[in-house]
């Protein structure tokens, strides 16, 4: 196969799937080049595991087209199925062998050689990885790092195009993660193999991934950097999907929306009920004297220091929910203390109250 | 999510054989959504429902016969001995459930939560009444305890008592036969009231000792009901095999169902009559599976804590160890030791070679046809499970359950209802063939191996469908995926991932059928061809002929067959210890 760097590894164009009639994927387009790691993000149930079967050949579509390397793989009556796409694919649970040696769950799927030459490329991998001394253990005698490694190591060995991966990360515990999936990235990109990958964690999603598709109900809803994704949601969702927000509700009026805390401008028409989003860090809190003829103000009501910032609760006069905001200076705040409060509109977004979060 | 548990619920098999326990896993597990690959396959949904039809055939024809009007032999029956079959069974029913409880659970906590010496080898040695055939401990106790039985006359000689001078109880009465079926039965209790017992988390039963119960109180408030469902389930098991027994009660005097579509069938040569007690026999079946239902209700607990450690058991010291070492030995030796050693003993004192040549003839009928209904068994549940593999819809699925039906149905009930319709398929042919041809075909497949075959199967096939099935869970679709990807075909795929893993699971799975197979007599009694014997009716025949000593090298040889499936169990159930697989995982 030519590598040629103008041609996707994967493209998934319009791409429908049923199951039992009932719509799981509907038109998700995804493309993702050579060497590129591609996050796809959404809640349980959006589709993602699916539109990674479809990848790997495991699920039909009824519409749209696959295509890996440039060549179409499937479409609508057609598929080639996934011994012969040149996908690697990592399940969560890992799926490893379990009547078989960690050397040759790995050299399964190497197809050129004998038995020698196919073991050597396994314990290349397995060397690669740091794993070459489980070898010839059985796979359930590994913890679930070393697991992952094999499974990836046997994912690579048939050096494929693709590489499809669905939350390889989330049965580690915290500490192993991090290190493993340092690990993987970098393998994954020195071999300049396209890579798909699924989760529902956003923190995992901005860590990983060169760009990240959101997902919602079978489609992709916005695609982007961690940083575009983040900073200029295109929806509720998006919005929220990202970590905690405040929420508060408002109305457009002359293409602002004016909240006790601040006032944002808007291109929603006049009367259309709002929803400002407000990032906890797009809070600013000033502890200066208290203008009793504002409204700006709130009382702190918990707090929490988390290092090198702190979490603070506070709760405004009137009938409003609680905020919560995070402050990266002034050490600790006190409960109790009354505080002026002032959004931040770059951290802010507003979206129509009639879309769903 | 994958967090619900799995209760261990290996298999275990018993005189007629039910091996339900397995059954009842297997006709109560839910199935995930499995991959939808290979949709086209359609094949597999039609033979599927071929076989789960062909496999019912028996149970439709006796349930058809509630609706045929009574003969004379019917309204006979019931002026005569109806009432006494409904009541014996309704008293074995409740003598053997009280004993099989008090045994069963008494024992399993013994076990599962005191420490004293033996307790160990206690803990596996209660399994082994399971290996004796209810017929087998009948033989012995009849044996043992008649008026010229040893038991009675060493009475007599030490007291000088002569008849009627001393009351003894009388091993023949329905009393009798349930506290033999219940020394052989209540393993069923013990086994399932054990896994729960050690499956409910032990943070659960120290939170209760926190809360002020002490060992006593917490086993009643907490322990006995979280294992409720579990020991339910367990006692209808020992139910199901007490309605289906038709060798310990025939032999101890007792008539019930199965005795009397025996005596019907044979003696009275009334077909409909023996169909329609088969079918009040086929409804007790149903009540006793929906009251089971009905009393464990929606009560499945899921287990609230996850951690588990090794439990602390009640350490016992001085006259409670002996009690409780006592208490679960007496089991062990009146249900296993005892009858066990009484067939040696007898089979020491009858001069070999009298009865040698029929002995191994009767042994190769046996293997022969053990061997062949396990094959096919196996290889009917190999289909049955890769059709709802690769067509995973409502159809397959709920024809794969009516095709395991056959487990709760007494062997009896079974071979009326294949004889039934093989008699009116043979009769149709001949009259066929002598009109048309002047020839007469006799029986072509009445009195068959092949309707012997048909029979076991149709007993046996839940036994290899849950174990095949469970085996073929263990490839899950991820491995499939993961197969294929790295560029094998389905039929690759089969052959270097499922074929290896599952291979040994299949053995396992033809061992059990084979087993119950060699135990099996009521439907070997009524199917078999004229004059061809198994062990089980041969020492059947030759305890009906008080000839208890030749009849005990056969019912050695089952009991001996018997200890295989035990032994798989213990191996099963110590390896089955919630929390211990992670030992195998290194942090």
């Amino acid at each position: 196969m030519t590598a040629n760097a103008t041609v996707p590894g994967l493209l998934l164009a319009n791409v429908s799937h049923r199951y039992e009639r009932e719509p799981v994927l509907r038109g998700l387009d995804l493309e993702i080049a050579r060497g590129q790691i591609i996050c796809l993000l959404g809640p349980s149930g959006c589709g993602k595991t699916t539109c990674l079967r479809v990848a790997a050949g495991l699920e039909p579509i009824q519409e749209g087209r696959v295509e890996i390397a440039g060549v179409e793989v499937a479409r609508s009556g057609f598929s080639v199925p996934p011994e012969r796409r040149q996908v690697g694919l990592m399940f969560q649970d890992y799926a490893l062998f379990p009547h078989l040696r960690v050397v040759d769950n790995v050299a399964f799927g190497v197809r050129e050689g004998d038995k020698a030459a196919k073991r050597r490329v396994a314990m290349e991998l397995l060397a690669r990885l740091g794993v070459e001394r489980y070898a010839k253990d059985y796979p359930h005698v590994l913890s679930g790092g070393e697991q992952q490694r094999v499974a990836l190591a046997r994912a690579l060995a048939p050096q494929p195009v693709v590489m499809l991966l669905d939350e390889p990360f989330s049965g580690l515990d915290r500490r192993l993660r991090d290190r493993v999936r340092t690990d993987t990235l970098e393998v994954l990109r020195e071999l300049s193999i396209a890579t798909l990958l699924v989760t529902h964690d956003s923190e995992e999603a901005m860590l990983m991934s060169d760009s990240i598709s959101l997902m919602r109900d079978g489609a992709v809803v916005q695609s982007g950097t961690a940083d575009e994704l983040y900073s200029q949601p295109e929806s509720a969702f998006a919005a929220s999907f990202f970590g905690e927000v405040n929420v508060i509700e408002g109305m457009a009026q002359n293409g602002v929306v004016v909240t006790p805390i601040g006032t944002l401008a808007t291109l929603h028409k006049d009367g259309c009920k709002v929803r400002v989003f407000i990032r906890p860090e797009g809070l600013n809190l000033d502890a200066g004297p208290i203008d009793e003829a504002t409204t700006t103000e709130a009382e702190v009501v918990e707090s929490h220091m988390l290092g090198p910032i702190c979490l603070v609760r506070l709760k405004m006069r009137g009938n409003f929910a609680p905020l919560t905001a995070r402050v990266n200076e002034g050490g600790l705040w006190e409960t109790g203390k009354r505080v002026r409060i002032r959004l931040d509109p770059e951290r802010s977004f507003v979206f129509p109250a009639s879309q769903e979060m | 999510m994958g967090a619900e548990h799995e209760t261990v619920v290996p298999a275990l098999n018993q005189g007629g054989g039910v091996l339900s326990t397995r059954a009842i896993a297997w006709l109560s597990q839910r199935r995930g959504r499995e991959g939808s690959g290979s949709k086209n396959i359609g094949g597999w949904s039609a033979l599927a429902i071929g076989v789960a039809l062909l496999v019912s055939v028996p149970i439709f024809v006796v349930f058809a016969y509630i609706f045929v009007p009574a003969g004379d032999v019917w309204r006979h029956l019931v002026d005569t001995v109806l009432g006494a079959y409904v009541v014996n069974t309704l008293w074995l029913v409740f003598g053997v459930g009280m004993g099989v409880f008090v045994m069963g659970v008494g024992t399993a906590w013994l076990v599962t939560m005191c420490r004293f010496p033996g307790r160990a080898l206690l803990e596996w040695g209660l399994l082994l009444p399971l290996a004796v055939p209810a017929y087998a401990i009948a033989y012995t106790y009849g044996g043992l305890l008649e008026y010229s039985g040893p038991v009675q006359s060493t009475l007599r000689i030490w007291f000088g008592w002569s008849r009627g001078d001393y009351w003894f109880p009388e091993i023949r009465s329905v009393g009798g036969a349930a506290v033999v079926l219940a020394f052989v039965l209540y393993p069923y209790v013990y086994m399932l009231a054990r896994a729960a017992f050690l499956e409910q988390s032990v943070c659960v039963i120290e939170i209760g000792r926190t809360l002020g119960r002490g060992p006593w109180r917490g086993f009643t408030s907490i322990a006995l009901p979280l294992a409720r469902p579990a020991i339910v389930t367990g006692i209808s098991l020992a139910l199901m095999e007490t309605l289906s027994d038709f060798g310990a009660v025939q032999h101890l005097g007792v008539v019930t169902f199965t005795t009397g579509i025996f005596r019907t069938w044979f003696g009275l040569g009334d077909q409909a009559a023996a169909a329609q007690l088969a079918a009040i026999l086929l409804a007790f079946v149903f009540l006793l599976i929906v009251g089971e239902r009905l009393t464990r209700g929606r009560a499945q607990f899921h287990h609230t804590s996850r951690r588990y450690r090794e439990l602390p058991r009640y350490s016992l010291r001085g006259g409670w160890a002996a009690v409780a070492f006592l208490a679960c030995l007496l089991p062990i030796i009146l249900g296993f030791l005892l009858p066990g050693g009484q067939l040696l003993a007898w089979v020491a004192e009858t001069e070999s070679g009298t009865s040698g040549g029929r002995l191994w003839w009767n042994a190769a009928n046996s293997l022969m046809l053990a061997g062949g209904a396990s094959a096919i068994a196996v290889a009917v549940a190999l289909l049955l499970a890769y059709g709802v593999r690769l067509n995973p819809n409502p159809v397959t699925k709920s024809a794969t359950r009516v095709a395991g039906l056959g487990y709760a149905v007494p062997g009896s009930v079974i071979a009326v209802g294949i004889l039934i319709p093989l008699a009116w398929f043979d009769n149709m042919v001949d009259d066929w063939l002598r009109t048309s041809f002047g020839v007469s075909s006799g029986l072509l497949l009445s009195g068959t191996i092949a309707a012997l075959m048909f029979a076991y199967v149709v007993r046996f096939l839940a036994v290899s469908l849950n174990t095949v099935d469970a085996s073929l869970a263990k490839v899950t679709p991820n491995m499939d995926g993961a197969a294929r990807t790295l560029g094998m075909g389905s039929v690759a795929t089969v052959g270097r991932v499922h074929a290896p893993i599952i291979a040994p699971s299949l053995m396992t799975a033809a061992l059990l059928v084979f087993v119950d197979v060699m135990k099996e007599l009521p439907a070997t009694l009524i199917l078999r061809p004229f004059d061809f014997n198994t062990l089980a009716v041969y020492a059947f025949e030759l305890a009906s002929d008080e000839q208890l000593r030749e009849a005990a090298a056969p019912a050695l040889t089952i009991v001996a067959a018997g200890l295989i499936p035990v032994a798989l169990l213990s191996l099963a159930i110590s390896r089955a210890r919630p929390g211990r697989a992670q030992v195998a995982v290194r942090p």
